[in-house]
């Protein structure tokens, strides 16, 4: 039975693995596209939009297919690697659209006051919006970050022992699969809830002190 | 660029029969959501506590839970206890069950911001509870919810393409097929993809007139002013 | 005969079909405290922005001490921290401390050492009136005070010139005071102060010239006793009686009537 247990726990751990390459490679791109999309020149903007538009108009496994292909035909990457980068390309775009709304809440005239002191438009960026920013994000980032845990499910058709793949193999050898697939359910569940909670958190704990 | 061209043509037909399915699958999946989360919402505002649990309990174990293992459990989990459903109803169940639990979400949103003081309203000439709902709550929380709910539609039709993976001829395992037979999966998952493209472009198009054509005049979120 | 600080020639700004303004010719010396005056959208924040140099022109130049700051090539964020501006809506950085916002353009932008751009933030938030409220953050503080830290912050860069667009329009009327107080100690201490504001009283007594203008270009200016009981347009007249009837200002010991 502990073996069964350890079998499904070593699943979580690449699930957790996936999610932990995809998100945050998401947003390092996303954040990359969204600074592009708002304060690039006009062909910048349309570039970045149209990253935007052709990512999130396709289904998260059709472009998982797609760019796992064309990566482990190039590169000589494992599906593993393929298939987190993949999701991270997907969920740039995503994360694009939360962070270019946060720039968009903080305001121009932010940007406009930083000027007057005299800061260079990057430092502006980086001393001033960012940071605020980033702070407004947290809530709808957190809901993207739920949703990339959930879709590392994905990666399942592309073979990578995750906790479907393994839900799956348990179910062969126990002839149990309502219990195997419910304890993958179960073990998302519980995941899933512990990242909310946890970013939850962390946007309480950054938040800009207000009139008591 | 122009193999491309040769190829996503040659294959048009087949794929087009694909995009069928994906539609239907879209369309039956949005109704069963929209009756299961209006369902939900209601139980979560209006109900008993048992109902509320349920309804929570509901909500919260198909947006915290991937689609993928929802629809595995469904089809290969049920079995197990003795009910076997086909691949179509497992699909439908699935989609249906996943997407009601989101709508639940919109339309919570929409019917607190209607709620308490519409209901005051209401009842002040004398309305049941569930005639209020019914008459003034619900129409105008409909509406309401409708830019916020029509990400939905979008959403579901992009999650339509797992269920390949239980063999249902939609649009996604028709470039499978074709990728087998052609030994171009690259090529194959990029006609996929245009398709795909073309439809969201569509149903968002679609979404948007509906949004204009469905706004209470004077009366928006934004609390925009004449 | 030294020449002015500040130098606006033949400025002009276009939006689309419309002319902001045209040819406006502004002389600011050293020392000197002007009011900009006139109805509202006539560009005067926009001819604020021009200056220091936030907004792109249409035509014209600017100098300060003698130096051209719109000529091709000019380090734009080099002037700016030589021109010090205070906005409408305060415009303060929310994510920091009111000592951060007045510390970050010292450690970031003139690149000072830590310790000497902590005294110079303290020294600046005295002056002002706000040490005690050092570690709040804008979120706790009142309009007035957010304003006087914004004050703060632009005093903090050394500016040669300070240009204040409409410092006190989006505050409560009680809050307005302290803010105009800190402006007036500014000016007694001998700051080039460009003003747009619509309190006539801080005009007439601590403006050493008052600019009307209306539609686009400057109708008249001179100092406040010449505008208030010389001006030599109807118009100008017309217009700061109206306001000043308007604010309900007393006049001291003269007829509050024209």
């Amino acid at each position: 039975m502990s073996n069964l247990f350890n079998y499904i726990v070593q699943g979580t751990a690449i699930t957790i693995g996936v999610t932990l390459v995809a998100l945050p490679f998401g947003l390092i791109l996303g954040l990359l596209m969204a600074l592009v999309h708002t304060y690039g020149g006009k062909i910048f903007n349309r570039i970045a939009a149209a990253y935007s538009l052709l990512l999130r108009g396709v289904p998260p496994i059709v472009l998982l297919f797609i760019l796992y292909f064309i990566l482990s035909g190039s590169i000589n990457l494992s599906p593993f690697w393929a298939g987190s980068i993949s999701l991270g390309i997907v969920s740039s775009a995503y994360q694009m659209e939360i962070l270019r709304g946060a720039l968009l809440a903080v305001g121009g005239g932010q940007m406009t006051a930083a000027r007057a002191v005299g800061m260079s438009r990057l430092q502006a960026i980086q001393f001033i919006i960012l940071p605020q920013a980033l702070r407004l994000a947290i809530p709808p980032w957190s809901n993207e970050a739920s949703i990339v845990l959930k879709d590392s499910s994905l990666v399942y058709a592309l073979g990578v022992p995750e906790i479907l793949r393994r839900a799956q193999q348990l179910s062969a050898t126990t002839q149990q699969p309502f219990l195997a697939y419910g304890a993958a359910a179960v073990i998302y569940f519980v995941l899933v809830f512990a990242v909310n909670r946890g970013l939850d958190y962390l946007s309480e704990r950054t938040k800009l002190p207000t009139h008591s | 660029m122009s193999d491309f061209y040769a190829f996503f043509i040659r294959f048009l037909p087949d794929l087009l029969k694909g995009a069928g399915i994906t539609l239907l699958l879209t369309a039956q999946g949005l109704i069963a959501g929209f009756v299961l989360g209006l369902l939900a919402t209601l139980a979560r505002t209006y109900g008993s506590k048992f109902w509320r649990g349920l309804a929570v309990g509901y909500i919260e174990v198909f947006r915290g839970t991937p689609l993928l293992v929802q629809l595995f459990l469904i089809y290969y989990g049920l079995p197990g206890l003795g009910i076997t459903l086909s691949r179509e109803l497992s699909a439908f169940l699935a989609l249906g069950l996943n997407s009601g639990a989101y709508q639940a979400e919109y339309l919570r949103g929409s019917i607190l911001a209607i709620g308490d003081s519409q209901m005051m309203a209401g009842r002040s000439i004398g309305l049941s509870r569930w005639q209020t709902i019914w008459y003034v709550i619900l129409p105008q929380a409909l509406r309401l919810a409708i830019p916020a709910w029509s990400n939905e539609p979008v959403s579901l039709l992009k999650s339509t393409a797992v269920v390949f993976l239980i063999a249902v001829p939609e649009l996604m395992a028709k470039a499978k097929a074709i990728a087998a037979r052609t030994y171009d999966p690259i090529g194959s998952y990029l006609a996929v993809a245009v398709i795909y493209l073309a439809i969201v472009y569509i149903l968002d198009a679609f979404l948007r007139w509906l949004e204009r054509v469905s706004r209470i005049p004077g009366f928006e979120t934004e609390g925009k002013r004449a | 005969m030294t020449h002015p600080i500040l130098e606006a020639r033949n400025l002009t700004k276009i939006y689309g079909q419309n002319v902001i303004f045209k040819d406006i010719t502004l002389e600011v010396k050293e020392g000197e405290t002007i009011v900009i005056i006139g109805p509202s959208g006539t560009g005067k924040s926009t001819l604020l922005r021009c200056i220091n140099l936030l907004t792109p022109n249409d035509g014209g130049q600017v100098f300060l001490d003698g130096k051209e700051i719109t000529a091709r090539g000019y380090d734009q964020d080099e002037v700016r921290q030589h021109i010090g501006m205070v906005f409408q809506n305060f415009l303060l950085f929310n994510h920091l401390t009111a000592f951060d916002n007045v510390m970050i353009g010292l450690t970031k932008v003139r690149k000072m050492a830590k310790d000497r751009a902590r005294e110079k933030a303290m020294e600046e938030l005295n002056r002002v009136g706000l040490a005690d409220r050092a570690d709040h953050y804008p979120g706790q503080l009142s309009g007035g005070q957010q304003q006087r830290v914004a004050i703060a912050r632009a005093l903090a860069m050394d500016p040669r010139v300070m240009l204040f667009d409409e410092p006190t329009s989006a505050l409560d009327p009680e809050l307005i005071g302290e803010v105009l107080g800190v402006m007036e100690k500014l000016a007694r201490d001998r700051m080039t102060m460009l003003v747009v504001t619509h309190e006539m009283g801080f005009a007439r007594e601590v403006a050493d010239r008052i600019v009307f203008m209306e539609k686009g270009s400057i109708v008249e200016e001179g100092s406040p006793d010449d505008l208030f009981y010389h001006p030599k347009y109807e118009r100008t007249r017309e217009f700061l009686w109206k306001i000043t009837e308007l604010y309900g200002k007393k006049e001291k010991g003269k007829a509050a009537a024209p």
